[in-house]
């Protein structure tokens, strides 16, 4: 679970340029990242080929914070 | 992505219309034809797609990044004004601009396929293309080569594409009859079929992103379609390497639109 957060951390980091203290597991991709509706596209998308995985359309649309992301990747796995 | 450099674009100037970001197949044309010498302009649609592209554009060297608002007569006026200020002539163009609603390209075409989107669909994604080959062809005065890209769902059923295969279809009609009113003047007009690629407008089609799975396992290739594929005929087809083809649709999709029945769905013996 941590080896998840910390690289579903990093990618959002870099996606984002956004402050590695404000990544934190409750942290919304919009409200409190700064993400628009394309950078939550292209982050699922990201997550994909980092992690190998598919992710349906109907749980992308659920990814709305960084401990979405870790849940979702880490059951997947 | 490393794309083969030389000067097979050398002395070339053009206009690349629709970046998105770096996953987009118009970016990975863009990046082959700088790798080839040509010069480049962009342009963009709004403040969300500026952010992206414009870092992007700067690292192939180019300072003409334009808005251009493709449902708006006035505002593609100016724009190619201000290219024909900077430039005076072009050598090539790149149309990869489509749009519709995504809550539209999921389920039944027939129930979910409103009046509004199904216009506003055809007005982005076709019309666009014979408002800008009519801009861009003014400034082709050496002639010239114009792509546009296509995918298969305008001559096939694809689950969830919708209004837009109907617009693809539309659109690769367009090519052929704006080929045929630009070939007096040297300009050739090509479409490129290309199979399906990881990108924010695949992300928009309801499962569209299993349709890379399934091109993999039905192809002839039996791989993905890649990048370097898709940009590679775009260089020929830009250059004067495409000289003698126009009015054509290339398919760059691994040989998937040659199948019929896949050999999954065919008896073994």
């Amino acid at each position: 679970m941590s080896e998840v957060l910390e690289k579903v951390k990093a990618i959002v980091v870099e996606h984002l340029n956004a402050d590695p203290e404000k990544v934190v597991e409750n942290a919304n991709f919009i409200d409190d990242l700064g993400a628009d509706s394309l950078d939550t596209v292209e982050l699922v998308m990201a997550f994909e080929e980092a992690f190998g995985i598919e992710i349906p359309d109907d749980a992308a649309e659920k990814i709305q914070t960084v401990g979405d992301a870790v849940k979702f990747i880490s059951e997947k796995q | 992505m490393a794309y083969p450099t030389g000067n097979i674009m050398a002395g070339k100037r053009g206009l690349v219309m629709g970046v998105a970001n770096d996953k987009s197949i118009a970016w990975g044309i863009a990046e082959q034809l700088a790798a080839q010498g040509a010069e480049l302009a962009f342009t963009y649609q709004g403040e969300a797609l500026e952010k992206r592209m414009r870092p992007l554009a700067e690292s192939v060297g180019s300072n003409i990044i334009l808005e251009c608002d493709v449902t708006n007569d006035e505002a593609m006026d100016k724009t190619f004004a201000e290219l024909e200020a900077k430039w005076g002539k072009i050598d090539f163009l790149v149309h990869a601009i489509a749009f519709s609603d995504k809550n539209e390209l999921k389920g039944s075409f027939v129930e979910n396929t409103s009046r509004d989107n199904f216009l506003k669909s055809m007005d982005v994604s076709v019309y666009s293309w014979v408002a800008v080959a009519k801009r861009a062809s003014k400034l082709m005065t050496d002639g010239g080569s114009m792509i546009t890209l296509s995918y298969l769902g305008a001559e096939r059923t694809i689950p969830s594409y919708n209004v837009m295969g109907v617009a693809k279809a539309a659109l690769e009609a367009s090519t052929r009859y704006i080929a045929r009113d630009l070939g007096p003047s040297g300009i050739r007009v090509n479409a490129i079929s290309a199979g399906p690629m990881r990108t924010l407008a695949l992300a928009g089609i309801k499962g569209g992103r299993d349709l890379v799975g399934t091109g993999r396992e039905w192809s002839l290739l039996k791989e993905d379609t890649t990048m370097e594929g898709i940009a590679g005929c775009a260089l020929w087809l830009l250059s004067d390497l495409g000289a003698s083809t126009t009015a054509e649709v290339v398919h760059v999709d691994a040989g998937f639109h040659a199948v019929g029945v896949p050999e999954s769905a065919a008896s073994a013996e």
